[in-house]
């Protein structure tokens, strides 16, 4: 197994800063938009991101869940292992608001299938956008696309990408592994 | 460990912690699903699933049932007073011609104990004891422990006083199980006909002076007389039954501290329990029944994702 550094902290600050300025462009104050993170990992993303934009750039208020998409994946007994589930954490409706779904990695796109069916559970938003991190654009199974990308990436089927934050892992930084 | 030890839920006995915890953790998932606006998932949408009763049930059947709804999956439902059973046809043949439709998940209740064990043993399917005879009611014990740890925090550790008749009582030996398993200590209380012969091998205490175990208890989990199951008399009246047997709000209320009531239903309100306890803010059983849709949901789900 080799693994090569795809971002470094430095790389990975400098995209998350301009990640939330284009969600400043589109959105402003955040009244009627809330980000919500994809558990597991696309809360640590969504984390950063409105505290970046709290402190960075002064928008007092921003309403950020965390959806956990495992009940509605379309892989359930296909294979060995049980699904197990995060929490889901919403303090806010979503009805006719604008929604902005953060993940790390944008690989398959299935999951982003499931959050989309997920998010239903709770309203129907007026508006649904996707940020990612990490866009793999050569791996799509379904015609899904990011409104807001970190970096896009080529990696083959047998790479995988290794996303550490410094809150569990330490220290940014983000790896392409060869498996 | 993030897939249970068990192929199928035929009672405590056959559980460890481990998957109890497990159980408990996908419940708290499901708990915070059935309270959304939209209350159901699509995990199960390619899985069928029977509820074959052949005893009664109100609460056990429909928060099955509702489980399995609100888990997209496809369900049938039978129960033996409208069915061949009256015609002469044996267990293995009703639910292997219920299989043979593409079922693959069985809930049972039966008046026989061991009925789902002898079902797994012989059909291809999920099994689920939903009840059988006074032997195990495996979702009901989870439910009250899950229900507990809800109220208090933990199971571990809590004392839990089971007050009623024992010896009639899947719930109870199911309960005893589910406790000991995580750590709580428990005692039984009742009158000594209603207490099986051999219940202190299990490791509880037997009180037959109900304000000593009350006044022991964090938790007392109040059971039904269950005349259906009683061949002969075992205690002279009802009313004497319920003077020494019976909580009331007087005794509630003289007790050294607060306790939590439950009761797994249904209810003889003015026998085991009076309205005014049943009713009361330390009453924790209508927190119960809904804890038993997230509980179902767990078990079913963990289930259904071993089903190949």
């Amino acid at each position: 197994m080799s693994r090569k550094v795809l971002l470094t902290s430095k790389e990975i600050h400098i995209i998350l800063h301009r990640l939330a300025c284009q969600l400043l462009e589109n959105h402003l104050e955040f009244k009627n938009t809330a980000l919500i993170g994809i558990q597991p990992r696309g809360i640590f993303l969504a984390r950063r991101l409105t505290g970046i934009l709290k402190e960075s750039y002064g928008v007092e208020h921003i309403d950020l869940g965390y959806l956990d998409i495992t009940f509605f994946r379309d892989d359930f007994r296909r294979g060995d292992k049980t699904l197990e589930a995060s929490s889901t954490r919403m303090d806010f409706l979503v009805e006719g608001r604008k929604v902005v779904l953060i993940d790390d990695v944008l690989y398959t796109g299935r999951s982003i299938r499931a959050a989309l069916t997920a998010i239903q559970s709770f309203g129907r938003p007026s508006e649904i956008e996707l940020l990612t991190l990490i866009d793999r654009r050569f791996s799509r199974h379904l015609p899904i696309q990011p409104n807001y990308k970190g970096r896009q990436v080529d990696a083959i089927n047998e790479e995988k990408v290794l996303v550490h934050w410094e809150e569990n892992n330490g220290k940014d930084v983000i790896y392409l592994v060869n498996k | 460990m993030s897939s249970l030890s068990v192929e199928h839920l035929l009672g405590i006995k056959y559980l460890k912690e481990a998957d109890i915890q497990l159980i408990f953790e996908t419940a708290d998932h499901f708990k915070e699903v059935i309270n959304r606006s939209i209350k159901k998932v699509p995990s199960l949408r390619d899985i069928t699933i029977a509820n074959i009763f052949f005893e009664n049930s109100t609460r056990t059947r429909l928060s099955f049932e509702l489980a399995e709804k609100r888990l997209s999956a496809d369900i049938v439902n039978f129960s033996a007073a409208q069915s061949s059973v009256k015609k002469g046809e044996t267990l293995i043949d009703t639910v292997n011609n219920i299989l043979s439709m593409k079922v693959d998940m069985v809930v049972m209740r039966h008046p026989n104990p061991g009925a789902g064990v002898f079902l797994a043993r012989h059909v291809k399917a999920a099994i689920v004891n939903a009840g059988d005879g006074a032997h195990e009611h495996p979702t009901q014990a989870l439910l009250d422990s899950y229900s507990i740890r809800e109220k208090l925090g933990d199971v571990a550790g809590k004392k839990v006083v089971i007050v009623g008749d024992i010896l009639h009582s899947r719930v109870a030996l199911s309960n005893i199980f589910a406790l000991r398993l995580q750590g709580a200590k428990v005692k039984v209380c009742g009158p000594r006909t209603l207490l099986p012969k051999y219940i202190e091998s299990l490791g509880i205490e037997v009180e037959t002076d109900l304000r000593k175990a009350l006044n022991w208890c964090d938790v007392a989990n109040m059971l039904r007389i269950q005349s259906e199951r009683m061949d002969m008399s075992y205690f002279p009246t009802t009313r004497e039954y319920t003077q020494q047997f019976g909580i009331n709000k007087a005794l509630l209320n003289s007790l050294e501290r607060d306790i939590v009531i439950m009761h797994p239903g249904p209810i003889n309100r003015g026998v085991e329990i009076t309205s005014d306890v049943a009713d009361s803010k330390q009453s924790i059983i209508l927190n119960q029944v809904e804890n038993g849709v997230a509980i179902r949901m767990a078990v079913i789900y963990l289930l259904a994702s071993k089903i190949k």
